[in-house]
């Protein structure tokens, strides 16, 4: 979710690597919020209290994978299914971190590699290839400032959810999905080919869900794995990227 | 119950973790494969896109009021509304149309 990346530092840093970061990811953690508050409605929805859906947030931090990881939760879906929906939704992970792995200095103990490589979200990841060497003080103090608002808007999200009247939990209900579009739009304007995917995204979601016999059996968490792994593979088949893929959502 | 959701929970959390450490710990070179590189890219978008439609029509009042939604948000994001701002009109639109 891009959209909410801070502006690289621009200013030279004087200031503690730890400080800088803090700082900078501030507006992520703000933006964190209120994502993580429309995840809460979710998580809610799948039976998850106000503490297990902190811990889901905090072991987790990822809001499409989350989002699948409660969708099978509430389909009664085996761990098998979860830990395959969590492994399909969470993939483009994979990428930033292999991405993220060329760009420490030499030196750089594994602790340090872990350390920075548990906050590969999106928008951190961002930040991070913002600057040609990653400076793991700098990872630590964003992380600090984004992740716990996290956790915090989901729990918020799953209180809400039980307090608020049911027509209102309803329409925020669709607030998650809004921010989806706001990921896929952009995209979807600029580039041709994701433009086709979300298309044809739509419309075998469509069919899987409330037309085809086969698929209409499955929980929806197994047709986001089945769909998103086809559609994928078939875009990639037909028009693969060129360039490196550092330019990954 | 309980215990499901937590087991859940360690499950997904293990497993998002274990995806982003493989590269810092044991993949050591970057990825050349152009089909995997191709798939990841495309992964987000098309999966973002699988579980907001139907689901978004499914969990308004009406269809009418879900569909709204969708077609008013999607031209919000279309044209750079910021995320923050889709969500709120998505809400708006489902609430007000949801009231019918």
């Amino acid at each position: 979710m891009s959209t909410q990346s801070a502006a690289a530092p621009s200013a030279p840093r004087r200031a503690h690597p730890l400080a800088e970061g803090l700082r900078d990811g501030l507006p992520i953690g703000l933006g964190y919020l209120a994502v993580a508050f429309s995840l809460g409605i979710a998580a809610r929805q799948a039976g998850l209290n106000a503490v297990q859906g902190f811990m889901a947030s905090l072991l987790s931090v990822a809001s499409a994978g989350e989002y699948a990881g409660f969708t099978l939760i509430a389909a009664q879906a085996s761990y098998a299914e979860i830990a395959l929906g969590t492994l399909v939704t969470n993939a483009r992970y994979l990428l930033m971190s292999t991405a993220l792995s060329q760009r420490f200095s030499q030196d750089t103990s594994l602790a340090k590699r872990i350390g920075v490589g548990l906050g590969v979200t999106d928008e951190l990841f961002g930040l991070a290839i913002a600057t040609p060497r990653v400076e793991p003080f700098y990872q630590y103090g964003a992380m600090l400032s984004s992740i716990p608002l996290w956790c915090i808007g989901t729990s918020a999200g799953i209180v809400a959810g039980e307090l608020l009247p049911a027509r209102v939990v309803t329409a925020l209900s669709v607030s998650l999905f809004g921010m989806f579009l706001a990921v896929i739009m952009p995209a979807a304007r600029t580039d041709r080919v994701v433009r086709i995917c979300v298309l044809a995204s739509f419309v075998a979601s469509y069919a899987a869900t409330h037309l085809i016999p086969l698929t209409m059996a499955w929980s929806s968490g197994t047709r986001i794995i089945v769909l998103t792994v086809i559609i994928a593979a078939a875009a990639a088949l037909i028009r693969p990227v060129d360039a490196e893929g550092d330019d990954a959502a | 119950m309980s215990a499901r959701i937590w087991l859940s929970i360690i499950v997904m959390g293990a497993v998002t973790v274990a995806i982003r450490l493989l590269p810092l710990t044991l993949i050591r070179k970057p990825l050349k494969n152009r089909f995997l590189l191709s798939f990841l890219h495309y992964v987000p978008y098309v999966t973002l896109a699988v579980m907001t439609f139907p689901a978004i029509v499914d969990s308004c009042e009406t269809p009418v009021a879900g569909i709204a939604s969708l077609v008013v948000g999607a031209i919000a994001a279309w044209y750079g509304a910021n995320m923050v701002s889709v969500a709120v009109i998505c809400c708006v639109v489902a609430f007000v149309l949801g009231l019918l």
